[in-house]
């Protein structure tokens, strides 16, 4: 594919974002949040992304995870010019390349723990078994293996989030996006989750990018990227001293 | 997918139940309200149902149906023997008596007189002692639900007599037949016996009963009696929905019975709607988890359509199975005797459910399929 028209994106770009724009419309008025963003994510790194509410980051990662069309800009996933897919074909992406870990979990509160991890297997095809088998294996793996059968809320707070990353990683997708996976943890639990995360979520064909706020955490990040009023205000691996 | 579905929909328990009995609730309410509609309505036809014999009745041009007639001359009789095509034909009285019970209760009855020689006119069946017994003297055969208002439960009306306008009467046979509109009671007796119970002027004839000649159809048969003699004529058929018709027409039984059909399709609308737009309200979180991690729209409507068919489904077999539980458990009371439901009737009540989850499911795939997959990160 060419990449001339992404302003030359790395071949080691897991994601290559260039002059993202997007305006929303609050009654009357239009409301800019990101003003032309450019910014490549590297595989194999765990990228931050960080910034006060309403500084566009939620934003950000949803144009950049495929799931909010950008005003303007284009955002290149893996060497894939994803919103030049048609409707069907980007979500078929997102189904085989990313995994999502939300703020809320968003566990469906009606199936075990095991069929919940194993949700985007179901949604490929798999036959609900052998889907469950493999999430069980992942939550093995995470250490609540043994909470298979339970329901969500039967779970505390840090096994629903360990749930929810095994739903993110069941189908070995090549990105990870985690929305403010700790701010329902205390720090312990929370340094626990990232160190689970970048073990199991960080490999050099992988990528993992966290919005957070939780200044406990900023440490365990590869990289860090702050947005001040939808814009990019430091690109480093560690926070700015003035943060 | 469709499995996490059913999962979602049966895992929220107080949804699920209140979902199926919006849709038990309203297939009971249409079913039976329509299931008891039809059979009421019947009854204006229940006369010519429990003469199964006749194929043709004629009558006077003005009569309408068994009940609503104008007597004939018993001429009419001959005329209509003689028209080509008419293999029998009979007479058929049918009026009204006073009836003084044991009690001294006032009842008032209906007559039919049948054919004294071949019996036509009688119900098919009896439910105690065999036709033959009208051969004997003052005799008459009562109905089964006629029983219930005019003796008390338990007393044999077999040997009671009656005083029917001045005159003595013997019940002395129980017919099986097919209750009124208005469950009057009725005794069956010859022609020539009930010429003396029923008061009237020069013409007493209610009907002639024909049957056709092999060959001939009853319609045919029915046209040509109407062309050679004057007389009005009509197939079993015709009859029988006239009698159907002037309930229909004559009283506020359709439009009573509407309301509350309407009023069951309401209630499940409501009720369905309601709780299945919560359920909605309530998932809609997961819906935008499931879309974002890559559900197609597709997908998700497979999903919601198979939720409201389960619902639909059950909740539409268990208002059927209750209809049939109350048609079933009522059928021991005169009131109720003979009722079935006819198949257009769950048909109906199936189109009903149909209509109620395709609106309220809309309703919820509306909002489920504009919510957009960024959401869950708001």
């Amino acid at each position: 594919m060419d990449t001339s028209a992404f302003g030359g994106c790395a071949p080691s770009s897991a994601i290559c974002a260039r002059g993202i724009v997007r305006d929303f419309q609050a009654g009357q008025s239009t409301i800019r949040v990101l003003h032309g963003i450019d910014t490549d994510i590297k595989s194999g790194e765990m990228t931050y992304v960080v910034g006060e509410s309403g500084s566009g980051k939620t934003t950000l990662i949803s144009i950049m995870c495929g799931i909010l069309w950008p005003t303007e800009g284009e955002v290149k996933v893996f060497g894939t010019d994803i919103y030049a897919l048609s409707d069907t074909e980007l979500v078929n992406f997102r189904l085989e390349n990313i995994g999502f870990i939300f703020q809320q979990y968003n566990l469906i509160p009606s199936i075990d723990a095991a069929a919940n991890a194993a949700v985007p297997l179901i949604a490929k095809g798999m036959a609900i078994e052998p889907a469950r088998q493999k999430a069980i294996e992942l939550l093995d793996a995470l250490n609540i293996g043994d909470q298979a059968q339970k329901l969500p809320n039967q779970l505390s707070g840090g096994q629903q989030q360990r749930v929810a990353i095994a739903r993110a990683l069941v189908h070995e997708p090549r990105l990870v996006v985690c929305d403010e996976p700790t701010a329902a943890l205390d720090a312990r639990s929370g340094r626990r989750v990232m160190d689970l995360l970048r073990d199991v979520a960080v490999a050099p064909d992988r990528a993992c990018i966290i919005v957070t706020h939780d200044n406990r955490i900023f440490d365990l990040a590869d990289r860090i990227l702050v947005l001040e009023d939808g814009r990019v205000t430091h690109d480093g691996t560690e926070m700015p001293e003035d943060h | 997918m469709l499995w996490i579905a059913i999962r979602m929909l049966t895992g929220d328990k107080q949804k699920f139940y209140g979902l199926l009995f919006g849709i038990a609730f309203s297939t009971l309410l249409i079913t039976q309200q329509l299931t008891i509609f039809v059979n009421l309505i019947e009854r204006g036809a229940s006369g010519v149902f429990n003469s199964p014999e006749a194929e043709i009745w004629v009558m006077d041009p003005v009569s309408r149906t068994t009940e609503v007639r104008y007597e004939m001359p018993s001429t009419a009789l001959d005329e209509v023997r003689s028209v080509q095509g008419v293999e029998w034909a009979v007479p058929h009285l049918r009026g009204t008596a006073a009836v003084r019970t044991d009690q001294g209760d006032l009842e008032f009855v209906e007559i039919i007189g049948v054919d004294d020689a071949t019996l036509i006119g009688l119900p098919k069946n009896m439910v105690e002692e065999d036709k033959s017994v009208l051969s004997q003297v003052d005799t008459v055969i009562i109905d089964d639900v006629g029983i219930t208002n005019l003796f008390e439960e338990g007393e044999n009306p077999i040997g009671q007599r009656l005083e029917l306008n001045d005159q003595r009467a013997v019940i002395r046979g129980i017919a099986d037949s097919i209750p009124s509109f208005t469950s009057q009671v009725v005794l069956y007796t010859k022609y020539s016996q009930a010429l003396n119970y029923v008061p009237g002027t020069r013409n007493r004839l209610s009907f002639v009963l024909a049957g056709v000649s092999e060959g001939e159809t009853p319609a045919q048969v029915a046209d040509r009696i109407e062309e050679q003699t004057g007389l009005k004529a009509e197939t079993r058929d015709q009859i029988a929905q006239a009698g159907v018709d002037f309930i229909i027409e004559n009283t506020g039984i359709p439009v009573n019975f509407g309301i509350t059909v309407a009023l069951g399709f309401v209630v499940g609308v409501a009720i369905v709607g309601l709780t299945f737009s919560l359920f909605i309200r309530d998932n809609i979180k997961q819906f935008g988890a499931l879309k974002a991690i890559g559900v197609t729209n597709s997908s998700i409507v497979k999903m919601v359509a198979t939720q409201a068919t389960l619902v639909g489904f059950v909740g539409y077999a268990f208002g059927i199975v209750g209809t049939v539980i109350f048609i079933w458990g009522f059928s021991g009371n005169p009131t109720f005797k003979g009722f079935y439901i006819p198949w257009q009737i769950p048909f109906v009540s199936a189109v009903a459910v149909v209509v109620i989850l395709a609106i309220t499911g809309y309703l919820g795939l509306r909002s489920v399929l504009r919510t957009e997959p960024a959401a869950v990160f708001r």
